[in-house]
């Protein structure tokens, strides 16, 4: 795995004196293409609306403006055709960075994802990489209408080939990003559109280190039991850390930050030491991403737990309609009754 | 050494094998379909202000013209639902009421409509209820009627999806011996959908009675049609797949109703698919999520709103002295009162169960699926109670 630079704006940042202003997901997740983009002349961005209208989610504002309509492209309406054509421009040594409008819109594109993308290293016997970056915004929780609310990451997960990260905070959204441009295997990057307008005291002028990706990451410290989470589920998760304090439940949340590869050190660790966990997600629990979380850490940590591993997770429904989405997502009263079922007996 | 060009402008003696064997014709080629009458008008078909206007039916234009009138109001009332947070979301078809009045005007009951997700005023005119038709906009339910009812499929979000569906249910009537068309709606950036190819390819194949309408209204969001496609027109797609293109003005609404009546005729009596564009043009923005100041000049605007299609009906029908300022007031009197019907209705807050959201996953609930429910309801009562 390639550990990428921090930006070059980090440079000037040396007489900066003065207070970092807050700065959203989104302004951090456009400000990592733009340096990319600067520092390397093989990586293009490019889907539907990312170029003049700066995406639906404007994350891709001005880059057409600032490296021309080559490098940041409004592309015909084809999923398909935009991630194959991005599997050719790979093969041709570019590092191409595509956004996919929602969730649900990424679907006509599985084939060439499942296919191609994620095996082409493997049927080349690694002649053939594929540094291509598919962003995905993704999950429920903004009102959205029927189709843009999927939280599709159990089927990237079930593909080997395909690297998964989802950036929970605004640092993140950079670092991870970064990092993702810089991988010669491709990546999903999930972008949790209901955290795309949460800020933070970041500072674009002098952009965090970039981690590798893989490496998961404790966001808050606690001894009672875990809550292994990650993208728009975390702050869900650390409001629910601050409620149980009340009621004497001291939590540890671990933000995964990747689900593919997965940071067993960082999630055992917690696990070992509070001998309890729970993981939680919107994405559905059947089949979901937790279930392999759940037995991973039950595989590992099994002397050590004194409850089993619970989930708390979305339905296994579509998506509902918006008005009643609040019924599906999993908020902090789910959470708070599954760390109080962790009070577990053998034979209860 | 010989230049390519002198190369292949030398005739005879060709100096080896290869070169013999590239005029070998290959044996016994013709084309499957002589491309010619597939091809569409040189020019979007215009039927108002020329001659051709003098055939149509003057019940027809008022009819359309009584539609049209109602269509623009409801957009209108739609539009201002989502400034008052009534409505998740509009994508309005203002500018574009030809199309979608001449759509549901072109289909017998039995037909079916496989509308977009933008063609909300298309199945209203249809007949669906007004606040059923603006469920899945509202958020209350996806789909807010049941499609048997007016054979209206679901208003389709995820682009040109819908239209291997409409092959298929057109092809599923002939077979059972139904003379049954599929109408299906989509826009132009739709049109690039990899559905969109093979939907068309199978209704050519199978001569499935089913009519594809492309309205090309300029965007699809912010990129222009020339961003999308580098074909002469939407329309001419059609000769590669065996079917006739027709190009039509989309804003001149007896235009429209006529080319799309015909194809619904045409693939009624076993002629086949057609592929129909109509240019027309999207005055609003996308919809009221989107700025279009971003990507396109108010002049363009400006001039569209020249060749409205209210206009043109309008022009056309009070020179023919059908139309006075009395029967303006009337159109414009009712389309008041299905507005103010559908504002009244839309301000009520609907009434949700939560519970349903476990109800149509399948036909029969999964044990799972009872467990989450008996878990939600506790979670509800316990709400009730606090
Ligand atoms: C498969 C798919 N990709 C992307 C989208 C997001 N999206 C919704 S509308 C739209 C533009 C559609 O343009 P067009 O087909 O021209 O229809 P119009 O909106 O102009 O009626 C896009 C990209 C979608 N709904 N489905």
């Amino acid at each position: 795995m390639t550990t990428a630079t921090t930006g070059t704006a980090a440079a000037k940042a040396g007489g900066n004196a003065g207070k970092p202003k807050p700065a959203t997901m989104a302004q951090a997740l456009q400000r990592a293409m733009r340096d990319a983009m600067a520092e390397d002349p093989t990586v293009h961005v490019m889907g539907e609306d990312v170029g003049t209208l700066g995406g639906v989610f404007r994350v891709t504002d001005g880059l057409a403006k600032e490296f021309g309509e080559d490098r940041c492209t409004d592309t015909p309406l084809a999923e398909a055709g935009i991630l194959g054509a991005a599997v050719g421009m790979a093969m041709y040594g570019l590092r191409p960075v595509v956004e996919m409008q929602f969730d649900a819109f990424a679907y006509p594109a599985f084939e060439q994802l499942l296919s191609h993308v994620a095996k082409m290293r493997n049927r080349t016997r690694g002649a053939m990489p594929m540094p291509i970056v598919i962003r995905v915004p993704y999950g429920g929780g903004i009102g959205g209408v029927e189709h843009h609310s999927d939280s599709s990451e159990a089927y990237y997960m079930a593909t080997p080939g395909l690297h998964v990260v989802t950036p929970a905070t605004v640092e993140d959204a950079y670092g991870l990003l970064r990092a993702a441009i810089a991988s010669d295997d491709p990546v999903v990057f999930l972008e949790p559109k209901r955290l795309y307008w949460s800020k933070s005291d970041w500072s674009p002028e002098a952009p965090a280190a970039v981690e590798p990706i893989g490496k998961a990451v404790v966001r808050r410290k606690g001894t009672g039991a875990t809550l292994i989470t990650y993208g728009p589920s975390v702050p869900v998760c650390l409001e629910a850390a601050e409620a149980a304090q009340a009621e004497g439940w001291d939590l540890e949340v671990v933000d995964l930050r990747s689900l593919v590869p997965f940071d067993d050190e960082t999630v055992c660790a917690s696990v070992r030491r509070t001998g309890r966990a729970v993981v939680v997600h919107e994405s559905t629990g059947f089949g979901g991403p937790g279930a392999e979380i759940a037995a991973r850490v039950t595989e590992r940590c099994f002397h050590h737990l004194e409850a089993p591993v619970l989930r708390v997770a979305g339905f296994d429904i579509p998506y509902p309609p918006p008005m009643l989405e609040r019924h599906h997502l999993p908020g902090v009263d789910r959470v708070l009754d599954a760390v109080a079922r962790l009070q577990w007996e053998a034979g209860s | 050494m010989d230049s390519l060009q002198q190369r292949s402008s030398t005739v005879q003696e060709p100096p080896g094998a290869v070169t013999a064997h590239r005029h070998t014709p290959s044996p016994a080629w013709q084309p499957r379909t002589d491309p010619a009458p597939l091809l569409p008008e040189t020019e979007p078909l215009r039927v108002l202000g020329t001659d051709a206007v003098a055939d149509a039916d003057p019940a027809l234009l008022l009819r359309l013209y009584a539609e049209l009138i109602r269509g623009r109001r409801y957009n209108a009332q739609a539009t201002a639902l989502t400034k008052q947070g009534r409505l998740a979301v509009y994508p309005s078809t203002t500018g574009q009421e030809a199309c979608e009045i001449a759509a549901a005007l072109a289909l017998e009951e039995r037909d079916w409509l496989f509308p977009s997700y933008r063609d909300t005023l298309a199945a209203v005119a249809r007949g669906l209820d007004p606040v059923q038709a603006l469920t899945l906009l509202r958020g209350d339910w996806h789909t807010g009627y049941d499609p048997h009812e007016h054979r209206i499929a679901p208003l389709c979000t995820p682009l040109a999806t819908q239209l291997p569906h409409a092959v298929g249910l057109a092809h599923a009537a002939r077979l059972k011996g139904d003379d049954v068309v599929a109408l299906a709606m989509v826009g132009d950036g739709g049109t690039s959908e990899g559905d969109f190819h093979e939907a068309l390819n199978f209704a050519a194949v199978w001569q499935a009675p089913v009519v594809f309408f492309v309205q090309n209204n300029g965007f699809a969001i912010s990129v222009p049609l020339a961003k999308q496609t580098a074909a002469p027109s939407l329309a001419h797609k059609a000769v590669g797949y065996g079917m006739p293109g027709r190009l039509v003005d989309g804003n001149d609404a007896v235009a429209v109703h006529q080319v799309l009546t015909e194809a619904v005729a045409r693939a009624r009596r076993g002629g086949g698919p057609t592929l129909v564009e109509a240019v027309t043009y999207r005055i609003d923005a996308h919809t009221n999520a989107d700025d279009a100041t971003r990507y396109r000049a108010d002049g363009e605007v400006e001039a569209w709103r020249a060749h409205d299609p209210i206009l043109l009906l309008e022009r056309e029908l009070t020179e023919r002295g059908l139309l006075d300022e009395d029967g303006r007031r009337a159109a414009a009197e009712a389309a008041e009162t299905m507005a103010a019907e559908l504002r009244e209705r839309m301000n009520a807050d609907p009434v949700l169960d939560p519970m349903e959201i476990f109800s149509h996953v399948y036909a029969e609930q999964t044990t799972q699926l009872r467990e989450q429910a008996a878990q939600l309801r506790a979670e509800l009562e316990a709400e009730g109670e606090a």
